[in-house]
């Protein structure tokens, strides 16, 4: 379903993502951790297209397709979706309106037929429910005023409505108390199914007591260093990431 | 002096006074010979006038235009100008800036207002109107006062009694007309609300055509102790067209006006509302978007006086311009020596949405007073690159995420206008008036 093979991408002209390579297949879960400045964000963005991160070699195949060759919204349509770590604030846009316009021109996109707002209005109801979202909340402009924890609910609520093939939480779990974290955990494995997967990307070992990763890979200085089972999430946080920069052939972070 | 003989000039001064509805009436063709002296010796503002810094004239100096469409009494106009939504009430209908009783329907209006277009109380009552339109032209009118002093062949003549409040807008649409040639038109309004009336007003500016008309269009509000207008504009006249306003509003005590505009049409627009707040507590609100495209020039000067005590005026508005667009506003409060307690505010964002188009933006307040709140803002900026992303990585294409912003970013102003399906096409409007796809 996507792969990256020896992906190198700059940020304002320094090499952060240095050879990476990683698959995932349908109904794989992936955690990426590693330290802070290893190229976790940066690798969530290039895949969902933001502009400003230069692609210098490799590449990056959803279903085979050349997903950088494609816009941020035709990724989207594709099935990609990006949880950001920090969710913009939308002044004068009602989270709703916005909600149905982004399920729509992807369903158009897809060639699908869109959603009346009857329809619409059903399933987000289902899935505020299973979301224990405030509906207040959908009211409102998108993101403004909601508190760090509403912020990052918010963008699973987003994920559950649009059902992406491919999820990328990029640190969903930062700054969430433990109430706030399983529920984004349920909101993600409520997704989890034979057909899609997701990149769980996090400096902590803690959400994945919640979202079981089929595998764990450990990225420091631009590419993948180390790769696992869910068991490696626990070594990690037992040991911190200097154990695995240890671990690491000297050639890796000369 | 005389101010140099452009093609413009000249066709102004072929106007001529006599033939004008009125003519014959000695103080009346005394004040339109004075007015008309004292534009040809005056000429067209220039930028180094203060009110007309960022709009040049230049190219209106090389147009000539027609005194009057001869045929305006019969052309017809598709109903679908006419009509607006949440405006199914009375309705005064202007075409090529002649009043069009067959089109009007007035017949609605509430016993205790009355309406008349100007060219028939010029004609069969001009007395009244003596003290408006006999009076000498102040020193440092511009131009196109005294033109419209000069000229003024129509407009709107509105009284509402005292106390009497008026529950249905009074629809006002200014259409302009293929007439073959473009013709200048200037209209006189005298609007006026006796003690504790209350009126909204709902004027529309509309165009079929692109022979690039001019109007020129000057107003007098009066607002008695205790009334409130609630004045919409939604400008939608025609893409060559010129469309020149100045509007004088006095308010006396504990009056309100309340104040929207959308300026989505035109070439070159201006609008110079002067807002004087005479009476204790008198409050002025303003809300107002200009979106333009192409070459559109849109000029928005709101100067507001305080001279009551305790007097508040509060000022919202947005513009965006793509293209090679440019947009001026000039919002100035003064408050003058004794309007102690006053509270006034004035706030401007701007949205430039290519590297061609231009927005100026000067706020200023002059306080000659005590014990006064006033503040002031304005940017100009462009849309966030982040936000765009946000709304693209959902899968919302570049231009839609373009429009819903822009929208979002004018939605303030729009908020308050009423009826709510007036308010409603407003924000179609504005969601419409935006190019389909730039870089």
């Amino acid at each position: 379903m996507l792969k990256i093979e020896n992906l190198h991408a700059r940020v304002a002209g320094k090499e952060i993502l240095k050879g990476l390579s990683l698959e995932a297949k349908p109904g794989e879960v992936h955690a990426i951790m590693g330290p802070n400045g290893a190229g976790k964000s940066t690798l969530g963005n290039v895949i969902a297209g933001r502009a400003g991160y230069e692609v210098t070699q490799g590449s990056v195949t959803f279903d085979g397709n050349d997903l950088l060759a494609m816009e941020p919204e035709a990724r989207a349509a594709a099935g990609v979706f990006l949880a950001f770590q920090y969710p913009v604030e939308i002044p004068g846009v009602n989270n709703t309106y916005f909600l149905r316009a982004a399920l729509n021109a992807q369903r158009k996109a897809r060639g699908e037929t869109e959603l009346d707002s009857m329809q619409f209005l059903k399933l987000v109801r289902e899935r505020v429910k299973e979301m224990g979202m405030t509906p207040e909340l959908l009211n409102r402009a998108v993101n403004q005023g909601f508190s760090g924890g509403e912020k990052k609910r918010n963008e699973v609520f987003q994920m559950a409505v649009l059902e992406p093939r491919l999820a990328i939480l990029d640190e969903t779990d930062s700054g969430l108390d433990i109430d706030a974290l399983k529920q984004v955990a349920e909101g993600v494995n409520r997704l989890r199914s034979p057909e899609r997967s997701s990149l769980v990307i996090t400096h902590y070992q803690r959400l994945l007591d919640y979202i079981v990763p089929d595998f764990v890979h450990v990225l420091a200085d631009g590419r993948i260093v180390e790769s696992g089972d869910a068991t490696l999430a626990k070594e990690l946080e037992a040991h911190g990431y200097a154990w695995v920069r240890d671990r690491t052939p000297r050639e890796a972070h000369a | 002096m005389n101010a140099a003989a452009t093609p413009f000039v000249e066709s102004m001064q072929a106007a001529a006074v006599s033939g004008l509805p009125g003519s014959g009436v000695a103080w009346l063709d005394e004040a339109r010979h004075a007015a008309l002296r004292a534009f040809v010796e005056r000429g067209l503002p220039d930028t180094r006038n203060e009110l007309w810094k960022y709009t040049a004239l230049r190219a209106l100096q090389q147009r000539a235009y027609a005194p009057r469409d001869d045929e305006v009494a019969s052309r017809g106009v598709a109903d679908d100008l006419l009509r607006l939504d949440g405006c199914d009430g009375p309705r005064a209908v202007f075409v090529n800036g002649v009043f069009r009783g067959d089109l009007s329907r007035l017949d609605e209006l509430a016993g205790s207002i009355t309406l008349q277009p100007l060219s028939h109380a010029l004609q069969h009552r001009p007395e009244p109107l003596r003290f408006l339109l006999g009076a000498r032209a102040d020193e440092d009118e511009d131009g196109f006062t005294l033109l419209n002093r000069a000229l003024a062949a129509d407009g709107l003549v509105v009284r509402v009694a005292d106390g009497a409040r008026i529950s249905q807008p009074l629809h006002v649409v200014h259409v302009g007309t293929n007439a073959g040639s473009a013709v200048a038109w200037h209209l006189r309004d005298l609007i006026e609300l006796g003690d504790g009336a209350s009126l909204a007003v709902i004027e529309h500016h509309v165009g079929d055509d692109t022979s690039g008309h001019l109007a020129n269009i000057v107003r007098t509000i009066t607002l008695r102790a205790h009334a409130r207008l609630g004045w919409t504009i939604v400008q939608r006249a025609s893409e060559d067209a010129t469309l020149l306003r100045h509007t004088d509003c006095v308010l006396h005590d504990n009056a309100e006006l309340d104040f929207h505009a959308l300026e989505l049409g035109g070439k070159l627009s201006r609008h110079e509302l002067r807002v004087d707040l005479a009476g204790d507590r008198a409050r002025f609100a303003s809300r107002g978007a200009f979106v333009l495209d192409g070459r559109q020039h849109c000029d928005t000067e709101v100067l507001v006086t305080h001279r009551g005590r305790d007097t508040v005026s509060d000022s919202l508005w947005r513009g965006v311009a793509s293209d090679r667009a440019r947009g001026v506003v000039h919002g100035r409060i003064l408050v003058q020596p004794g309007a102690d307690g006053s509270d006034g505010s004035f706030y401007n964002k701007n949205l430039l949405l290519s590297p061609t188009a231009e927005i100026d933006t000067r706020p200023a307040l002059e306080i000659y007073a005590d014990e006064v709140k006033a503040n002031h803002g304005a940017t100009v900026g462009q849309l966030d690159d982040n936000v765009l992303f946000y709304l693209r990585s959902r899968g919302i294409p570049l231009d839609t995420a373009r429009r819903m912003l822009v929208r979002a970013f004018c939605a303030v102003t729009l908020d308050g206008i009423r009826p709510a399906p007036l308010r409603g096409f407003c924000e179609t409007l504005l969601a419409e008036q935006l190019p389909e796809a730039e870089a």
